[in-house]
């Protein structure tokens, strides 16, 4: 761009009616208004790109906020382990928590889903680049990642270009990245056709010491821009993509998509780790979502004093990218720090040691105003905090949809939906669950990720969680699920929140690790229509209102909305990330069943609750009723009662009943250790209701025969229901009175579906 | 003293502080090297871990054979030094032409990281003497490219020349040439293997820890010279 038409602070001020491009921003009519309040007059085309991305629903949490203030509201009380643990909380790069032995761990969960639909490869990939980084501003070694995805039906056409794209897009940037991945989910369902879910998660390691915070404080202080050159990709991702809902016939947005190399993450990693090892840094940001507008912004508005910037300097791969477009480029792998003078020069020493290119962009000032300069010309003088902080807030109308009366009122009852009742009918209907999409094996997927790098990986999936070990001497380890059920929270969007978080506290303490504190990613369609923003509003209330009671609180992470095409949303979709801490890793406990003769107890009631379940969506292509209800003091209780018993070596596995129900979870442990099982019914419970129900509360775990006492007389002085239902037993999976399955044959209905669908 | 086994750094390289464990644990002492550092250290022995060095631009192993601590391993080498390359390291022995034939894209068009099931078909090599010939081993496998390919000819002299280290039993996880999973130089200080024995190394975090042997094979060629 030519200096002579360059749209300058001054020019600005004496051209206040010069038409400005607000609506393609993504702007509204009154958003534009309050910037030309806040600036006293109209803004330079720079400013206007600035605060067009800031001000995006996926920056500034408009919509959400007013719902999200609850998780500092109704933060557990002090005294709660998860509060207690709790260094560092929302509003930061990533929420930290202490862990003991003067570690801190930090972990947050994200979303990458519109550009990884348009884009699969490239959008799945930097969603990984992303979330990895912003652990590593806190001053974090990155330890591992996860990925719960969600997609269309699996015999759609266009699920087959878009998960093994996916899939590769987080192969190709994680396993070059080296970071171990050791979980999420893969779920299939009609209502992600045209917005398929690509969450991602990271979890990385540091002392307490080492904990970075995004901030620029002391004048003369300097910026360094270092990582990759600026190009031209991934402008507006945040705006014109993550904010809209895709329509039909538009133009493709794939501009809009960031292009990752994994090979600069990698090298910046190293380096970064490096600097902070020698102290060097006062603040850092990662350039992520809004590339340099977030991070100057962000970075100044935290800090004391304002930020001179001259723009000219930002190393470019295309040199005639206009001062608007190098503010709003989500070009990946680049980070900014604070440096004090006396230290640049060792600054730059490390990043030339690593070959990344690292250069002097600004300066901390004294002043108040974020200002940026282009060849000596200001084009922007704005009060950081309202770019950063003090974006518009919506109080967006929601109501219960005139549907949900309807949608709870279709239960699945035994007269509406026919259900297995012979031997034989109940045999073939667990062949159909445990041979479905969603409840087969997954390692067509998982096995195109290395669960090994780093040589920490104590449990990957299927395990309930993933766990690895942060200390090699003390064996100290952290334990990681995540969960959602969007089938649940369509139902009834408080509980299916609710679930979600006892699905994964249970999941992290069925490994023998105490649950500590919640990451979040909220899944939702648009939130102008009322019904989504209810389901919204219900979510998060219940959420919140959960992790109050279960002292987890949420650390951190990120909301997707406008997952909609035309007028069609999503499920509700929370999926809820839980933290926990292990001692001894060595006390982990799997899910396979392993020692012949180990007796089977399952823990928890099971009641007549199959509303959302597995079987009503694989048998009847149902979804109706209500979720199963939820006692979260149960889950609670039944937590420590798992965490006991692993600690003291009463139990030698462990499996949470979730999706699919016990025979789901009994297929997974026999499969998993190579050893079959002879179940009894219980006396009171319907042999159908026993193997598929998906009530809340309950796991099954296997108990050597000299500790049943031990581990039984603990669970009846804690008030936990125990009942022993078989025990573990040669080559077949025999419920007794009803029907025998070989190993042979679960292997073969579970293993191979999502290979035969999509290889 | 104990032996000092070099570990090599690339920008990229992924598995270098698991192959330093891995040393440790087997009783060494393991020592980083650099790649711009032409300095070898006194070292007894180098491995080259895995990873994806330079990213894998232009081929697997391509651009880290010119490293300058390569000039050093490769005339060292030469002359005797026991070297490993494991999986990204097998590529930058073959790039070096330390080893003969080449990796390439896996059959399946995947990447793939499984647990491997072995044959160790050559228990005379520098790395593999505390293995029996012919047993078998489980360590994990991940790799995009780590097709084993060669000529006719290249195949059926490193066949005769019993200079096939390890072979893929069960499962052959990528396509490899004739199921094979590692190689070694003529002499039997260079060997090249896809699979990583470094992450079976402690019960916890691998399969086992039968990949342990590969790094107390060469510790005990070293204390017994």
């Amino acid at each position: 761009m030519s200096i002579k038409n360059l749209d300058t602070v001054k020019h600005a001020t004496g051209t206040p009616d010069v038409e400005q491009p607000w609506v393609e921003l993504g702007l509204k009519a009154d958003e534009y208004a309050r910037i030309r309040e806040i600036l006293g007059r109209r803004p330079t085309g720079a400013e206007l790109a600035m605060y067009s991305v800031m001000w995006s629903e996926h920056c500034s949490y408009k919509s959400s906020k007013v719902h999200l203030k609850q998780f500092g509201e109704k933060k557990p009380a002090v005294g709660t382990p998860g509060t207690d643990a709790m260094l560092v909380g929302i509003g930061e790069n990533a929420g930290v928590v202490d862990v003991g032995q003067g570690y801190a761990v930090t972990f947050k969960i994200e979303s990458h889903n519109h550009p990884s639909y348009i884009e699969p490869y490239q959008g799945a990939a930097t969603g990984i680049g992303g979330i990895v980084r912003d652990i590593l501003a806190m001053g974090a070694r990155p330890v591992a990642v996860m990925d719960p995805l969600r997609f269309g039906a699996p015999d759609h056409p266009d699920t087959r270009r878009v998960l093994p794209g996916i899939v590769a897009g987080i192969g190709g940037y994680g396993n070059c990245l080296g970071l171990p991945n050791i979980g999420g989910e893969v779920v299939f369902d009609s209502c992600y056709q045209g917005n398929p879910l690509v969450n991602a998660l990271c979890v990385g390691v540091m002392k307490h010491e080492d904990i970075h915070l995004a901030q620029a404080s002391g004048a003369g202080n300097k910026v360094i821009l270092y990582g990759a050159r600026t190009g031209g990709d991934g402008i507006g991702g945040v705006s014109v993509l993550a904010s809209e809902t895709f329509a039909d016939g538009g133009p493709t947005k794939r501009p809009a998509v960031q292009v990752g190399d994994p090979f600069q993450e990698k090298l910046l990693i190293e380096c970064t780790l490096e600097i902070f090892k020698e102290k060097l840094v006062l603040g850092i940001q990662d350039l992520g979502g809004a590339g340099l507008s977030c991070a100057t912004s962000e970075l100044a508005s935290a800090g004391s004093g304002g930020m001179h910037i001259e723009l000219d300097t930002v190393p470019l791969r295309d040199a005639t990218l206009s001062p608007e477009e190098i503010l709003m480029s989500e070009s990946q792998e680049r980070m900014c720090a604070i440096v004090e003078p006396g230290k640049v020069d060792r600054f730059l020493e490390i990043c030339e040691k690593w070959d990344v290119i690292a250069t002097v962009i600004g300066e901390v000032t004294d002043g108040e105003r974020l200002e940026i300069f282009w060849h000596g010309e200001q084009i922007v003088d704005v009060p950081p905090r309202s770019v950063a902080h003090d974006g518009p807030t919506y109080q967006r109308p929601f109501a219960r949809p005139s549907w949900q009366d309807a949608l709870q009122a279709d239960a699945p009852t035994a007269e509406r939906l026919k259900r297995p009742a012979s031997g034989d009918e109940l045999r073939a209907a667990v062949l159909q669950l445990v041979g479905s999409p969603n409840q087969a094996d997954k390692s067509w997927i998982t096995s195109q990720y290395d669960r090994y790098v780093l040589g920490n990986t104590v449990l990957a999936t299927p395990e309930d969680s993933g766990m690895v070990r942060i200390d090699e001497d003390t064996n100290l380890g952290v334990a990681i699920a995540t969960d959602g059920n969007g089938r649940f929270a369509k139902l009834d969007p408080y509980t299916g929140a609710q679930l979600a978080l006892a699905e994964a506290y249970r999941n992290v303490a069925a490994t023998g690790a105490k649950p500590l504190a919640v990451s979040d990613c909220l899944n939702f369609g648009s939130p102008e229509d009322p019904d989504v923003m209810w389901q919204f509003a219900e979510a998060t209330r219940g959420l919140a209102d959960a992790c109050q009671i279960l002292g987890t609180p949420v650390t951190g992470g990120n909301v997707s909305l406008y997952n909609q095409t035309g007028d069609v949303a999503i499920h509700p979709t929370p999926v809820v990330a839980v933290l926990g801490v292990i001692d001894d890793v060595n006390r982990r406990t799997p899910i396979g069943f392993a020692e012949e003769g180990q007796l089977v107890y399952l823990l928890g009631d099971t009641a007549d609750e199959l509303g959302g379940s597995a079987w009503s969506q694989v048998a009847h292509d149902h979804l109706g009723g209500l979720p199963p209800k939820l006692d979260l003091e149960r889950e609670r209780l039944l937590g420590e009662i798992l965490i006991a018993a692993s600690r003291d070596g009463m139990i030698d596995a462990a499996h949470d009943l979730s999706d699919g129900g016990l025979i789901q979870a009994v297929t997974e442990s026999s499969l998993r250790g190579g050893q079959g099982v002879r179940l009894v019914v219980p006396a009171d419970l319907d042999p159908f209701v026993f193997l598929f129900s998906e009530s809340a509360g309950r796991a099954i775990v296997s108990v050597p025969r000299s500790e049943e006492l031990r581990f039984t007389e603990m669970c009846g002085v804690r008030g936990l229901p125990a009942t022993r239902i078989g025990v573990v037993d040669g080559d077949t999976v025999e419920v007794q009175g009803q029907f025998t399955l070989s190993l042979a044959e679960l292997r073969d209905a579970h293993t191979g579906v999502i290979e035969s669908l999509l290889g | 003293m104990t032996a000092r086994i070099g570990v090599v750094t690339f920008p990229g390289s992924l598995d270098d502080r698991d192959a330093q464990r891995a040393v440790r644990l087997a009783g060494a002492e393991p020592v980083a090297l650099w790649h711009r550092d032409k300095d070898l250290h006194q070292v007894d022995a180098v491995v080259l871990p895995g990873g994806f060095s330079y990213g894998d631009y232009l081929r697997c192993g391509a651009i880290s054979r010119f490293s300058p601590v390569m000039d050093t391993i490769i005339e060292q080498a030469k002359a005797g030094l026991p070297v490993l390359g494991i999986c990204n390291g097998f590529q930058v022995l073959c790039e070096s032409h330390l080893l003969p034939g080449a990796l390439t894209r896996n059959d399946s068009l995947h990447f793939v990281c499984r647990d491997q099931k072995l044959r160790i078909e050559n228990a005379q090599t520098a790395w593999t003497s505390s293995y029996e010939q012919g047993q078998e081993i489980t360590v994990p496998l991940k790799n995009g490219e780590g097709r084993f390919v060669a000529d006719e000819r290249t195949l059926d002299a490193l066949e005769a020349e019993g200079r096939v280290v390890a072979r893929y039993l069960d499962v052959n996880p990528n396509g490899s040439y004739r199921d094979i999973a590692g190689i070694s130089n003529a002499a039997g200080n260079v060997v090249g293997l896809m699979p990583h024995p470094e992450h079976a190394v402690e019960p916890l975090t691998g399969p086992g820890t039968e990949g342990l042997a590969f790094f107390t094979s060469i510790l005990k060629q070293l204390v017994s010279a």
